[in-house]
């Protein structure tokens, strides 16, 4: 079949606008990459360049020359994600399992008590005098914790997520005398997979990549998580420590540029290397509930 | 009341379940709403809440007739205005195209890399910026080695307001293509088939099916992000401004403004002050576009 004369003019522009805006979205990933390859000579010499003239794992070298720190970064990180994920998926599902039953006499008053906090707070400053005078969290991990542990959005998706499961369930469940933990821990949940699946990468997510916790709570820098070294690094503040031998020859530069490349790299490889295992999970857990969050 | 510790005792357990849920929202939203009575203190560090001396609407004052305040308010809803056109725009165009391009392996893919941003973190975007925009980033090496002169960023305000867009507009584009896509995708081959038949092109038929369609969600989306337009994005502006006063005048929103309060100027009573006008502007704000929504579309009201 002969293509329509429009179809071919829409298919082209079709074809360009996508592939430029793909482009731009990979290329700042790219040139992190090809910049953490590149030795730190070229870069005070002439800067960075799309390819390096030449290949060169001096960064990554320097990096690891010395790797408590990454490694602290790495297990700060891992355990906010794990605990307060798990944790917070369990209270999350409690909750909207609590508010989707029909025969929960204050449901409708309870789910607007925690839906009126996305629409009123009190701001940064009383909630951070709050989290360290009041509850002395000041550098603990439980300030990386806690203060992200639960969101209203996440509740209310939960809630109608199990909606949508038969009440039917419940009721007969109840007649075998079955108990309200014992239906949500062996019922409801088993039933709940994708939700808590979607829900539960969020949350992690979040987790991973949160450093504005860090900023304003954590002082030491064993506590630091990833992304909040990675953020000391690029802004100098923190000096990724190297054993990197000064003078070696004339011609070598320690990396200092590069590093910052190589260190952005390593904390946000676990991402990109998931990335294609858990896309397909966001992209069905945002048509869930896209429009009404 | 009576009824309540009836029901109360009748199911303690499901009350229990969300007992920590509540109290969770207790401490971590309700108990700060108590703090914004800093805002009308002069705080003292040893004072605690109510050690402070009262000063009534003094911190809103000088706010208010210093210029900041109106200077925070018009970057934090100009930059909102920008991010939410240039967005929803350029996504539903993507989507419009990924829908009806053929190729399955070229949509996959592109769709995948467009939504790779969004599951990075924005300190990431902090390295972006600086590989691309540093005096030896790639930006300036590529003036230099076409003989031009290299130009220092850190020095001008004018691009950054650009860059600000780009990063957001970059971050967000591939989540908002999935939902206009899923929207595309929930209207019937019927309409397309029957338009085809009727010799309808390919333009004709996205005019007057595709859009007509999607104007509901393209406004809905729309009307939901004016409600929060007051609220800036914080990761955003910080990873790419950082403290670079002086790209403040341009680039300073009330989120960075309050930050700033509490990490660097230590003036509590002023951030408090400015947070709390944040908060109910951007209330009130939200219930006048949840009343537009529920006379145009009841459905979808919030509340």
């Amino acid at each position: 079949m002969k293509m329509e004369k429009a179809t071919v003019v829409f298919n082209i522009i079709g074809y360009v606008l996508i592939t430029i805006l793909t482009v731009l979205c990979l290329l700042p990933f790219v040139l992190i990459v090809s910049g953490s390859f590149t030795p730190e000579i070229e870069i005070v010499k002439a800067g960075f360049k799309l390819i390096p003239e030449t290949f060169s794992l001096d960064a990554y070298k320097a990096a690891f020359s010395n790797p408590k720190q990454i490694f602290d970064g790495y297990r700060v990180t891992i355990m906010i994600t794990v605990i307060g994920t798990i944790v917070g998926l369990f209270l999350t599902s409690m909750g909207g399992f609590v508010l989707s039953r029909k025969d929960f006499k204050y449901r409708d008053q309870l789910s607007f008590f925690i839906y009126f906090t996305t629409l009123f707070s009190g701001g940064l400053i009383p909630w951070y005098i709050l989290i360290t005078k009041h509850l002395d969290l000041k550098d603990t991990y439980l300030a990386l914790i806690l203060p992200s542990l639960l969101s209203a959005w996440n509740i209310i998706l939960m809630k109608n997520f199990m909606k949508s499961i038969p009440d039917s369930i419940v009721e007969s469940a109840k007649i075998d005398g079955a108990g309200e933990f014992t239906i949500f821990l062996k019922l409801i949940l088993p039933l709940s997979g994708p939700g808590l699946a979607t829900i539960g990468l969020f949350m992690s997510l979040g987790y991973w990549n949160d450093w504005f916790l860090a900023n304003l709570f954590i002082t030491s820098e064993s506590h630091y998580p990833l992304q909040f070294l990675l953020y000391k690094i690029l802004a100098s503040a923190a000096v990724l420590k190297t054993n990197v031998a000064g003078n070696l020859s004339p011609d070598f530069q320690p990396p200092a540029e590069t590093l910052k490349m190589a260190a952005a790299v390593i904390a946000t490889g676990p991402i990109v290397f998931l990335y294609p295992f858990v896309q397909r999970f966001f992209v069905k857990g945002l048509t869930i509930g896209a429009v009404k969050g | 009341m009576k009824g309540f510790f009836q029901e109360l005792v009748r199911n303690k357990i499901l009350f229990l379940m969300i007992a920590p849920a509540l109290l969770f929202f207790v401490v971590f939203s309700y108990a700060p709403m108590v703090g914004v009575y800093y805002a009308f203190t002069r705080f003292s560090f040893d004072g605690g809440l109510f050690g402070g001396e009262f000063i009534g609407l003094k911190n809103f004052e000088f706010l208010f007739n210093s210029g900041v305040l109106w200077n925070l308010t018009k970057n934090t809803v100009l930059y909102n205005i920008a991010f939410i056109i240039i967005s929803n725009v350029l996504q539903l165009a993507c989507a419009i195209f990924l829908a009806e391009l053929p190729g399955k392996w070229f949509k996959k893919s592109t769709q995948s890399i467009m939504f790779l941003p969004f599951f990075v973190s924005f300190v990431l975007v902090g390295a972006f910026v600086f590989n691309l925009f540093s005096n030896s980033g790639v930006i300036n090496t590529m003036l230099t080695s076409m003989g031009l002169q290299t130009y220092d960023f850190y020095m001008h305000t004018a691009p950054w307001k650009y860059i600000i867009v780009f990063f957001h507009v970059w971050k967000g584009l591939g989540y908002g293509t999935v939902i206009y896509l899923a929207a595309i995708m929930s209207v019937s081959d019927e309409y397309h088939e029957a338009a085809k038949i009727d010799g309808a092109n390919i333009f004709k038929r996205i005019q007057h099916i595709t859009i007509p369609l999607l104007i509901p969600t393209f406004i809905l989306l729309i009307l939901l992000s004016l409600g929060g337009i007051l609220k800036g994005q914080f990761d955003l502006f910080y990873q790419i401004i950082g403290n670079n006063g002086m790209l403040y005048n341009s680039t300073d929103i009330i989120d960075t403004y309050v930050y700033r309060s509490l990490a660097v100027n230590f003036d509590i009573g002023m951030g408090t002050a400015a947070g709390l006008y944040q908060s109910l502007f951007g209330f009130v704000l939200i219930l006048v576009v949840n009343y537009i929504i529920r006379k145009v579309q009841k459905d979808y009201a919030l509340f």
